[in-house]
């Protein structure tokens, strides 16, 4: 019995190891695959393809990345500024309104929930929002349009409630009300404070969301000072791709100068950069808020 | 008159509570229920120097015309069969990969593992587009260089519609597997283990322990988050559709969505008025199916409607 035991137990943990390794090998793979090619000599790639391990190393396509740096340097600027500000901007309204919206002695929560719920199930769609925000509010060109739309969604809106209501007890309330608090007072003095992980969780979503976004650059951006990173990166891809189609319907060579292919490459480590050095941090807080945000809520 | 009254007793007994709903309550009402006033562009002759309600009334030709283009029932196929596949494969991986992983002994292995799968809900899907461009293009095309080192044929992934269902599912999952799983970890992390000492005793062995005690007791979750997605199974993983296919033509048969078909009627080829009834379509498509679905679940078991 025990033999058999052991038996099955081995068998379990080869099959975990080795699904385990591979799922996590498929993940990393395509990573190294463009950090190799961002340092290729681009002429490498084009005769060899793409490989693992550089063929010929070069830096050559970071120093083009960097040839002309306003251009990057500004999306940079811009993705920056739109991070930063939409997610502290979302931060704030979305506590305030998760501490709001789990109050038991507030009376309308259930409306407002339901209010803000609803626009999940039904929306005008695309065209009307484009209008409303191009035509009416003229938002187009401007930081506004790159922040506002992202600043919250009803699903964060929902995982805030659901954590402030699990980290802070209904007596605490009760306390500081007889002390003599008002309630934005308790918000900042106790509940904040108390919800750290979920803050954290809710501001790396919003804070992923903006620096990754790309969506709203190619709706309301017409300015190129005004393109985010994202954007900025998609554009140059599809440049580059552009002038090569050209370049082999027209049997005229114009992408031979330009290491296109690495560039491409070394644009993408560039964009991703900040994220992948945060990353360690990030992710930790990131499992705790959500296992206590949406899995106890 | 009674209830307006109390309203308005509440609404100053808690002002600074209103007042701290207050952006949210802003936000929803311009970002999401003013828009809805324009559906009424979907009845209309679009023109963008007239104002909404001074557009010619057309009734429904806009519709008329998006149905005769016989283009709508592939649209919402493609739809709701990749987010059927997205729902079913991305939840059965992340249950089995959660297991698997939780039953592991070594903690510094567990830790990277987990890291590693999660790095890729991390990258934009302009990241997500030049990866698959490195993997699969022509030229130079990682598998194709593979390929030719082997003697064999190169494939044209970027001309071959039907390769793009299963590459389009595949990069789902990858992308989205350390998210789902991390949700599904912390469930299985939230069973005693009591249950596990008692059926050790009664000489079940580790599958039959996973199997009887793990599985079962995730049903929970799993429900969950089924309701959730389902709730917006009209919606499509744009960003991933976009990014992948682009305007590459050759694709759509198999690949175009409704809101790749929206948004490329509204940037590419200008047809508002396509554009404006298809969403609308969506959205009212989309509302009935959640209503229907919700409908039936309650009736099978309320605790597990959405509301």
């Amino acid at each position: 019995m025990a033999i058999r035991e052991d038996k099955y137990a081995v068998l379990f943990k080869t099959i975990s190891y080795t699904v385990i390794i591979v799922l996590t090998i498929a993940c990393l793979l395509p990573f190294l695959l463009v950090i190799s090619a961002s340092l290729t000599e681009n002429e490498a790639i084009v005769k060899y393809g793409y490989r693992f391990i550089p063929k010929e190393f070069s830096f050559e396509g970071y120093r083009l990345v960097f040839k002309f740096p306003e251009q990057v340097l500004s999306a940079y600027k811009v993705t920056t500024i739109t991070t930063v500000v939409g997610t502290l901007l979302g931060l704030l309204f979305i506590t305030m309104a998760g501490y709001v919206l789990q109050r038991r002695d507030f009376k309308y929560r259930n409306a407002f929930s339901f209010f803000i719920y609803f626009t999940t199930l039904f929306g005008g769609g695309l065209v009307p929002w484009y209008i409303l925000i191009t035509k009416y509010l003229k938002l187009t060109d401007t930081y506004t349009v790159l922040i506002y739309p992202g600043l919250m969604t009803p699903f964060l809106i929902i995982l805030m409630k659901n954590f402030i209501r699990s980290a802070i007890p209904e007596e605490l309330n009760e306390s500081a009300k007889i002390d003599g608090a008002n309630d934005f007072k308790i918000y900042y003095r106790i509940v904040l404070p108390l919800s750290l992980p979920g803050i954290a969780t809710v501001g790396l979503f919003l804070a992923l969301a903006y620096w990754n976004d790309w969506f709203l650059s190619s709706l309301f951006i017409n300015d190129q000072k005004m393109y985010q990173l994202q954007f900025y990166l998609y554009n140059i891809v599809n440049t580059i791709q552009f002038i090569m189609q050209m370049g082999a319907g027209t049997g005229v060579s114009l992408g031979q100068d330009i290491p296109t292919e690495s560039t491409k490459m070394a644009m993408a480590i560039v964009v991703t950069g900040p994220i992948l050095l945060l990353y360690p941090f990030v992710q930790r807080y990131f499992v705790k808020g959500l296992t206590i945000g949406a899995v106890k809520g | 008159m009674r209830t307006r009254r109390g309203f308005v007793h509440e609404l100053s007994k808690n002002r600074l509570m209103f007042l701290m709903l207050l952006p949210v309550i802003v936000f929803f009402l311009i970002n999401s229920y003013l828009p809805m006033v324009g559906i009424y562009y979907a009845f209309t002759r679009f023109d963008f120097n007239t104002s909404l309600f001074d557009s010619e009334f057309v009734g429904f030709e806009n519709f008329k015309f998006l149905w005769k283009s016989g283009i709508l029932t592939k649209l919402t196929l493609n739809t709701l069969g990749y987010n059927l596949a997205f729902i079913v494969l991305g939840n059965a991986l992340a249950i089995a990969a959660a297991i698997l992983l939780s039953e592991l002994k070594l903690k510094w292995f567990k830790k990277l593992t987990q890291s590693i799968l999660f790095l890729p809900y991390f990258i934009s899907f302009v990241i997500l587009s030049v990866i698959v461009y490195n993997l699969f293009n022509y030229e130079s095309g990682f598998l194709n260089t593979l390929l030719k080192g082997l003697n064999m044929e190169p494939i044209d992934v970027y001309n071959t519609p039907w390769m793009w269902i299963p590459l389009i599912i595949l990069f789902y999952l990858w992308k989205n597997l350390g998210y789902s799983m991390v949700i599904y970890l912390a469930a299985i992390t939230g069973i005693s283990d009591e249950y596990y000492e008692a059926a050790k005793i009664d000489g079940a062995n580790i599958f039959q322990r996973v199997w009887h005690i793990t599985v079962p007791m995730l049903k929970t979750t799993f429900v969950v988050l089924l309701l959730f997605a389902l709730g917006s199974i009209m919606k499509g993983q744009f960003d991933l559709f976009y990014q992948l296919i682009g305007n590459n033509g050759v694709l759509y048969n198999t690949t175009d969505i409704l809101d790749t078909y929206v948004y490329r009627s509204l940037k590419v080829t200008f047809d508002i008025g396509m554009a404006t009834s298809a969403g609308v379509y969506q959205s009212v498509f989309g509302f009935v199916l959640v209503m229907t679905v919700n409908y039936i679940i309650r009736k099978i078991n309320e605790d597990y409607a959405l509301f």
